[in-house]
């Protein structure tokens, strides 16, 4: 029977009111919100709090709002909540694509945006999508807020810039038009953690050119988005030809470990082959949106 | 730590250590042993409860996270001597053998069709992908929860009716040679 070590629990109030339990309880606590990463690791003890704030109850971080050019999603927003909002997959597809491959339905009730980017498993699919669609992630302490790129704030696996008194409250992304973005998993059965992922997103040029680009790799020994892809697109028309050479790219980018998922090659190639599945696909849904801009 | 919640429409208050999770505390303190302790990892989803009408593992729930929530186990799926139609399903399309998935195969299946009455194969497979079955394949517990879709009304005293014909056999038999075809056609 796995059964976490003795705690103290607690629940926050506000946001305000789990800083303050930060501060008091100082580094022996921990947050918790879906708990479907924590709660793992306390029963076999890799983390091991004495207190355990549950922020549970801040619906205020519940939310997903539309404002100018961005979209603010609330930390505690749950992943079903992402994969059936409408106006994520309307504007960023990539973000519904990654939350039909996020461990399972059920799960999925429970864990949160806040938790997943917090926990940064290198496996994890969120820290990807955010990185390519350029998020930003709001992060509250004592001394006030602070806005952090993903670069800035995802520094390796499970590392954050996220101090032990401050919360992570709110994950911003810039809605930018005629862009497209696709995300796609490898992995042994449902649920299970990826083998290999890849995420694209593409921004075309009035002449259908590609004038941004990024793309990420997930499990696949590569924190941030694939240096040169923006270089190496910008500028030119998609083609399967440019989409193999940024395969190649990513390729050579990742660092993927032999594990019980799979050996070096094969996963270097699920790198190649997943990015040119993405960026097919991200290009296709950027000229879509495109036309209908135009239309519009 | 004192607790209290809803489970099955019934008020209840506890103390218990903060440690306690949500399967071991409705087991072991509520003594409602049809929810089913299993991995412990949040992989096989036979500790599946309804928490607010939405399946979680409560394995990975603490029952202090549970405190003020409305919890809904597959005790709480009967009403009286009337089967859930979900319930129903399984047991007319033999939805199960040994028994240890089922019950919180039936708490995802019950969501599903509150959330969307009529689900396809697709959708019913997509709902229970986060749970292991050793013994059906499946196909049986697809054809359940069909079976609980197309029979929304629980009709009364059919729980008892079913039992008996479940335990005489033989008309069990023949129906899942009869569906046999069936199976095929979900899959094609």
């Amino acid at each position: 029977m796995q059964i976490p070590a003795p705690f103290d629990y607690v629940r926050a109030t506000t946001v305000d009111n789990a800083l303050e339990l930060l501060t008091r309880h100082g580094p022996d606590s921990r947050i918790i919100a879906g708990g479907h990463s924590l709660l793992p690791m306390m029963k076999l003890r890799l983390a091991r709090p004495e207190w355990l704030i549950d922020i549970n109850d801040l619906y205020e971080l519940d939310y997903i709002l539309r404002d100018g050019g961005e979209l603010r999603v609330g930390a505690l927003t749950r992943h079903t909540t992402l994969l059936e909002a409408d106006e994520i997959a309307e504007l960023f597809p990539i973000v519904r694509d990654a939350e039909q491959v996020i461990a399972d339905p059920v799960v999925r009730n429970r864990g949160t945006i806040g938790g997943s980017l917090c926990q940064a498993d290198p496996a994890e699919d969120l820290s990807t999508v955010c990185h390519v669609l350029g998020a930003v992630a709001v992060v509250r302490g004592p001394a006030g807020e602070r806005t952090l790129t993903m670069p800035e704030f995802h520094r390796g696996p499970y590392q954050t810039a996220v101090g032990q008194d401050e919360l992570l409250c709110e994950v911003r992304f810039p809605i930018r038009p005629r862009t497209g973005s696709a995300y796609e998993k490898v992995e042994r059965r449902a649920g299970d953690w990826a083998v290999g992922a890849a995420g694209a997103a593409v921004t075309l040029a009035e002449d259908g050119s590609i004038a941004d680009a990024a793309v990420g790799l997930t499990a696949l020994g590569l924190d941030q988005t694939v240096a040169g892809v923006a270089g190496l697109l910008r500028g030119k028309h998609p083609s399967e030809e440019l989409f193999a050479d940024a395969g190649r790219l990513a390729a050579e980018a990742s660092d993927p470990v032999a594990d019980q998922r799979g050996p070096v090659d094969y996963k270097r190639h699920l790198a190649d082959e997943l990015t040119r599945r993405v960026l097919r696909r991200a290009c296709a849904r950027a000229a879509q949106t495109a036309a209908q801009t135009q239309e519009g | 730590m004192q607790i209290s919640m809803t489970v099955n429409g019934n008020e209840v208050s506890s103390e218990i250590e903060p440690r306690v999770l949500l399967v071991h505390y409705i087991r072991e303190v509520l003594g409602l042993t049809g929810t089913h302790w299993g991995c412990d990892t949040s992989n096989c989803g036979t500790c599946v409860v309804l928490m607010d009408g939405q399946p979680v593992k409560s394995c990975t729930v603490l029952a202090a996270m549970a405190a003020g929530h409305d919890i809904r186990t597959v005790e709480g799926l009967a009403t009286g001597a009337t089967l859930d139609p979900v319930q129903q399903g399984f047991m007319e399309e033999h939805g199960l053998q040994c028994g240890f998935c089922t019950p919180g195969m039936m708490l995802t299946a019950r969501a599903l069709l509150d959330k969307n009455p009529h689900p396809d194969a697709g959708e019913i497979r997509q709902a229970i992908s986060g749970q292991i079955c050793r013994c059906t394949g499946y196909a049986t517990i697809v054809r359940s929860v069909q079976w609980a879709a197309a029979h929304p009304a629980a009709v009364a005293g059919a729980g008892l009716e079913g039992a008996a014909e479940v335990l005489d056999g033989t008309d069990t038999v023949v129906e899942d040679v009869a569906t046999e075809t069936d199976d095929a056609e979900v899959k094609a």
